[in-house]
């Protein structure tokens, strides 16, 4: 298991970073975003074995970046200049003929210690200034989130919004004929590479996890009953939460991490709980005899969206985190489920169900301001990127032919499909890494 | 059930007696003497009473419920009426009965969904004197179709409800 907490990492502005007028900028509030020309020449490096690591590193910002749908990294065939010394100004003539708007220079050099220096420079063409520089070291093995914290700093200056690449996704690997599904706990970086099993061959679902993202909360049917059970990522032990004779599902960690919300069955009714891990007591939430279930926090950790049936149809409905004040939020066409509050507050993200579709939509928090994101045979369970401004969810294929992760911008821009290690579904979005 | 206690042989014969017997058309040749040794069994007088075959094929294990409802239906009553009886003649056998819902549901909710109905069908059994402490409840949601088009008669087949035996069956 990847320790993330072990990375070391030093972090410095250098002599030439000029930060302050940005000509240069993406307002990702805009509803028709024109990607920005940026070009991203492979890293330098003084030796033969270092120039892997720096073409290796600019092709995973490169990748990135145009995964955003905000940039459009231009083809490095297309440059006519060649960077030698990043610690010289570029030719910016060379850079505006091929149309770059920015340009990322970068430097890879392995040190005595034997630790990876990587060292970039963020340029606005036009302006023809330095808009960011930044240093990193950290072992080489861990060369591909350096790449990911350099594509987060381009994004954060350029766009105002912190960027969400260096971050994992927690889903299920589905694999096997349409009846026969076999799914398995498995974790993967943000832009797929270093896929991993967590579980073997019994049903697992609705992976979680933790603010720290140590902690993941999922669903286990290893005792033949649905269980939220704890999968430590530093240990890669499990743990069944709580104690209780029937089914627990649909966890879902508080903002501090000390709480989870879940599902409690009883007698087949299901109502919504929340449990503190530090004393490991319960309390129960709703006492509702219709269905309630799918709880999660608010960032500020003081209410709790859900969704219930009690109405007459699967409504979504906001509560204080004591339980009180139960209130109905989505009055919009259809059925509505799974809400899943984003992380800046602003919105809540939810699957609705309408005219015969499943669609990813958003509304407010008092239900206003409804936006569909998606509309699909079957797309449901939408998880936020930690900047609240990326969504991913599951894409069920009609007929039974398999499940896939896509991700949607939150203005409903720049759809497309996650690269997965084969069929995946109810993708969980890490905060950033600390 | 007696005829569980007929040898594969006799069976055969029975069966093949019972055939020409129903027969409109003149008489076909006499059959051919039946071999020393049968080359395979006959497919029918193998399942064990009290045993997860005989819940599956002649008691019946499984009803149905209507699109995001978990009322048992009337047309399913006679099965759990069924079920009610086998359990009686087999006190030691345990059963779980697994709710599952179509795939036309979000998934937390069909797991809830799936919930109440296997619960409809254990409150339906204990109505006709089955002890609730045999009857243990588990939910799949959408999650074991038995089909998988997309299609309103593969939907009306997932959502079921199927008793299981979870201990004490005969075998």
């Amino acid at each position: 298991m990847r320790k993330f907490a072990s990375v070391l990492i030093a972090l410095a502005a250098m002599a030439l970073c000029q930060p302050g007028f940005a000509a240069l900028q993406v307002d990702v509030n805009q509803g028709n975003v024109q990607p920005l020309p940026i070009a991203i020449p492979d890293f330098v490096a003084p030796t033969a074995a270092d120039a892997a690591h720096g073409q290796d590193i600019a092709k995973v910002v490169r990748s990135d970046l145009e995964r955003s749908g905000l940039f459009k990294p231009l083809d490095p065939k297309s440059y006519i200049d060649q960077i030698a010394n990043i610690n010289v100004a570029p030719n910016f003539q060379n850079w505006r003929v091929i149309t770059a708007q920015g340009l990322v220079t970068g430097q890879v050099a392995m040190q005595p210690d034997g630790r990876l220096r990587v060292d970039f420079r963020l340029w606005d063409v036009y302006g023809e200034s330095q808009m960011l520089g930044l240093q990193y070291f950290t072992q080489p093995t861990n060369w591909r989130r350096i790449a990911h914290m350099v594509s987060d700093a381009i994004y954060q200056r350029i766009t105002g919004e912190k960027g969400y690449f260096d971050t994992r996704i927690v889903f299920i690997a589905e694999s096997g004929p349409p009846l026969k599904r076999v799914k398995r706990l498995a974790i993967m970086d943000e832009d797929g590479a270093n896929p991993s099993f967590l579980t073997n061959s019994y049903l697992v679902l609705t992976p979680r996890f933790n603010p720290t993202a140590q902690m993941i909360a999922y669903m286990s049917y290893i005792t033949g009953k649905p269980r939220v059970t704890l999968f430590d990522l530093e240990t890669g032990r499990s743990e069944k939460l709580g104690d209780f004779p029937n089914m627990t599902f649909s966890p879902r960690f508080s903002p501090d991490g000390n709480l989870v919300a879940m599902t409690l069955e009883s007698g087949g009714n299901s109502d919504v709980y929340v449990m503190d891990l530090r004393t490991r007591k319960s309390t129960r939430l709703t006492y509702d005899p219709a269905i309630d279930t799918a709880p999660s926090f608010s960032p500020d950790g003081k209410q709790i969206v859900f969704e219930s049936d009690r109405g007459g149809s699967q409504q979504i409905y906001v509560m204080n985190a004591d339980g009180s004040n139960q209130h109905r939020i989505s009055f919009g066409e259809g059925k509505n489920g799974t809400p899943v509050w984003s992380p800046r507050g602003d919105l809540i993200a939810f699957t609705k169900q309408a005219g015969g579709q499943f669609g990813i939509a958003v509304m407010h928090p008092d239900g206003s301001g409804e936006r569909i994101l998606s509309n699909g045979w079957e797309d449901e369970g939408p998880t936020w990127a930690p900047n609240g401004r990326v969504l991913m969810f599951t894409r069920t294929i009609r007929g039974g032919r398999g499940s896939q992760i896509w991700s949607v911008d939150v203005t409903g821009r720049n759809l497309r499909r996650v690269a997965t290690p084969g069929d995946a579904s109810d993708p969980a979005w890490s905060p950033l890494i600390q | 059930m007696k005829k569980f206690a007929i040898g594969p042989k006799l069976a055969a014969a029975v069966l093949a007696i019972f055939v020409v017997g129903c027969a409109k058309e003149p008489p076909p040749p006499p059959p051919a003497p039946t071999p020393v040794v049968a080359p395979a069994p006959a497919p029918v007088s193998k399942i064990i009473p009290g045993s997860a075959e005989d819940l599956r094929v002649n008691v019946g294990d499984t009803v149905h419920f209507d699109y995001n409802m978990y009322a048992v239906l009337d047309a399913d009553k006679a099965t759990l009426q069924r079920q009610a009886a086998w359990l009686a003649k087999f006190p030691a056998i345990k059963v779980t009965v697994e709710g599952n819902a179509d795939e036309r549901g979000t998934r937390e909710y069909n797991i809830a969904l799936g919930a109440k109905r296997a619960n409809a069908v254990k409150e339906y059994l204990v109505s006709l004197g089955v002890s609730a402490a045999r009857v243990d409840t588990v939910s799949y949601g959408k999650e074991k179709p038995i089909c998988s088009e997309s299609t309103e008669s593969c939907w009306a087949q997932n959502r079921r409800g199927v008793t299981v035996i979870a201990s004490g069956a005969n075998s």
